[in-house]
């Protein structure tokens, strides 16, 4: 896309030199953000290590039943590790944690990693597509409306945007399904094939649940994307751009556009939380092998130990992706570099 | 991470709210409404919740049938006089369960929304009128809880507390104080910094007074914004959780769960899962609708960027 490096390029042009010692401060910004990760993360842990522990009875009474010997209980309490002071027992799993070893489920007595490594492929693709999808519908579709903000395309997308953030994913699911896979019968109602498998496969089971998520947050995002840009559109800036004889367009696009990237990428950010636990019902919908169902297979069996490792996933990952969008907002706003 | 605000809706993210001198929040409001029509947004918005409400209400004195009576002889019928949504696998009348399941809805969002208003708002204005501190630790609590939303903290109270109707509430309330803590800060931030608040401070009128009689009254349109966009997530999450079967138990009829159970009969009866579907997306655009109307009429800068 060489059109839009040049429009980058020259976008930097209109920002003041940067300050020499900029690289740092953007590094320090940036140290910064790793350990407020770091601590936000480690406190997570604590929070939902107790949490977990408020559930009623002894892990080693609930495997074995009522009948089980006292000697058997006690050796099973000594396998699971849940004689131990508290302490001791969440040092184990956050060291387990940090090295990806989250111990074996009290309830199905297997390894909960491989599975968890297993499954996060799985959510991973789904998630990362689906915001993909959303960003390259939410970009154009947004600025069209914010542009044609008068005429009735721009009208008929704010609507659409507005009914597109009134149904959750599911619902969204449930109807592509009923149209797509029952009515038309042009792709699979559910189920999953791994890209290794059979790609072809793959990307048709694909499709419906990328759309069933990307729906959802490509409206949310079009609703964001479409008022940055109106706003963008009022700025003196864009007025000088035109002055100096660019025309609406191509101020928008070598001015407009990277100013209003800043609240979008705010936006995407803080709606990563949002796509993955949108993710984790919409594996329900397509019966989908990823965390989601993990997670709520251990919530029906009450496998604390599972329930507590996948949610601790589920928020490194978007704690991890919020830290990537952190890191790209300081990329593209030159303001924070100095202020940083 | 730490540095982004939490979504703040479209068009409120970058303006300030309108602050006013205290006490002149109201009159002028009065004044202005009196004046200014109701726009489209807002009128759409109370429409879809008045249905929404209303079918609560009457399911309060009147429902065609029992909604949780199960009539095997009409099991899967299609819309007809008798029935007018038509039946479900066990025979129950689709129609009485939809206007049972607005009741549930809406008690979820009320209550939800009403622990995260009186939690959240309070810390939030803590936070902007001691700073320092307690600030810091208000503010990065709320961080953490960001990366909780309300339908993983409530699959969490269920896999603790078992699901139940309480649960969802009190998790999807848990959830949504960030939200309000956020808005209140922000907003008494605004409000400290004007003359009035100056005036009072050399006064030496306590903080305490100074929040109940000059800060709670200025931020009070933006709570109200943030508990309609609040209440839209909450119907969401709360539809997302009986559709896992998590939320309000079974034979109390849910919306969330009505689709979920509609899922084995896409094939056949299509229909069932469209119902519910309209009346969640019904009760999410009106409460949606509902903050953006009132968020415009709070601020009247607005008026000229929206198409």
């Amino acid at each position: 896309m060489p059109e839009t490096t040049t429009a980058l390029s020259r976008a930097h042009h209109t920002i003041p030199p940067l300050n020499p010692r900029n690289p740092n401060r953007m590094a320090i910004r940036i140290l910064i953000n790793l350990a407020r990760f770091a601590v936000t993360y480690v406190v997570a842990t604590v929070v939902v290590f107790l949490f977990m522990r408020l559930i009623p009875g002894d892990p080693a009474q609930i495997a074995l039943g009522v009948n089980a010997t006292p000697e058997l209980l006690e050796q099973t309490r000594e396998q699971f590790g849940t004689n131990r002071p508290l302490i001791v027992q969440y040092f184990e799993w956050f060291g387990g944690l940090l090295t990806g070893d989250f111990g074996t489920s009290y309830v199905t007595r297997t390894d909960i990693s491989p599975m968890v490594l297993d499954r996060v492929q799985v959510s991973l693709i789904l998630v990362l597509t689906a915001m993909v999808v959303a960003l390259l519908v939410a970009i154009p579709l947004g600025t069209w409306a914010a542009v044609k903000h008068r005429n009735f395309s721009g009208v008929a997308i704010g609507l659409g945007s507005q009914i597109g953030v009134a149904v959750p994913g599911f619902l969204a699911g449930i109807l592509l399904v009923i149209v797509f896979a029952v009515g038309l019968g042009w792709l699979p109602a559910n189920g999953w094939t791994a890209p290794a498998v059979d790609f072809g496969d793959f990307i048709r089971r694909l499709i419906l649940p990328v759309v069933a998520l990307a729906s959802v947050q490509g409206a949310i995002l079009t609703r964001y994307v479409r008022s940055a840009v109106l706003e963008v559109m009022s700025e003196d800036y864009l007025r000088t751009a035109r002055a100096k004889g660019l025309s609406k367009n191509g101020a928008l696009l070598k001015h407009g556009l990277r100013n209003a990237a800043i609240p979008v990428i705010t936006v995407t950010g803080v709606q990563i939380a949002a796509l993955i636990i949108g993710a984790v019902v919409i594996e329900r919908v397509f019966v989908i092998p990823g965390l989601g169902s993990m997670l709520l297979d251990a919530v029906g069996n009450r496998d604390m130990l599972t329930v507590q490792s996948v949610v601790m996933v589920l928020v490194a990952i978007t704690l991890i992706l919020n830290l990537v969008v952190d890191v790209l907002y300081t990329l593209i706003d030159p303001r924070l570099r100095r202020s940083a | 991470m730490s540095t982004q605000q939490v979504p703040t809706p479209p068009s409120q993210a970058p303006r300030t709210s309108a602050i006013s001198a205290p006490g002149n929040a109201s009159t002028s409001g009065t004044a202005r409404s009196g004046k200014r029509k109701l726009s489209a947004t807002l009128l759409i918005g109370l429409i879809l919740i008045g249905l929404v409400a209303l079918a609560a209400i009457v399911s309060f004195f009147w429902t065609p049938y029992d909604p949780t009576q199960a009539m095997p002889a009409d099991r899967l019928q299609g819309s007809s006089l008798a029935h007018l949504m038509g039946t479900d696998k066990y025979g129950r009348d689709v129609f009485s369960a939809m206007l049972y399941g607005a009741r549930i809805t809406l008690f979820v969002g009320v209550i939800s929304v009403g622990i995260a208003i009186l939690i959240g708002t309070p810390l939030g204005i803590l936070a902007g009128i001691r700073g320092g501190w307690i600030e810091e630790v208000i503010m990065r609590a709320s961080d953490i809880a960001l990366a909780f939303p309300a339908l993983l903290l409530a699959i969490m109270f269920s896999a603790v507390f078992g699901a139940s109707t309480l649960t969802a509430m009190v998790a999807i309330g848990i959830a949504t104080i960030p939200g309000f803590a956020r808005v209140a800060r922000s907003g008494t931030l605004q409000v400290m910094t004007t003359e009035y608040v100056l005036a009072a401070r050399a006064a030496s009128q306590s903080r305490f007074r100074i929040a109940l009689r000059h800060v709670l009254p200025n931020i009070i349109g933006m709570v109200v914004v943030q508990s309609s966009v609040s209440f839209a997530l909450a119907v969401l999450a709360e539809a997302g959780l009986s559709f896992l079967g998590l939320g309000t138990p079974p034979p109390t009829p849910s919306w969330g769960r009505m689709l979920q159970e509609s899922q084995q009969f896409l094939g056949t009866e299509p229909m069932l899962a469209v119902w519910p579907g309209i009346a969640i997306a019904i009760a999410v655009m009106g409460f949606n609708l509902l903050g953006d109307g009132l968020r415009d009429r709070f601020d009247p800068k607005l008026n000229g960027s929206r198409g």
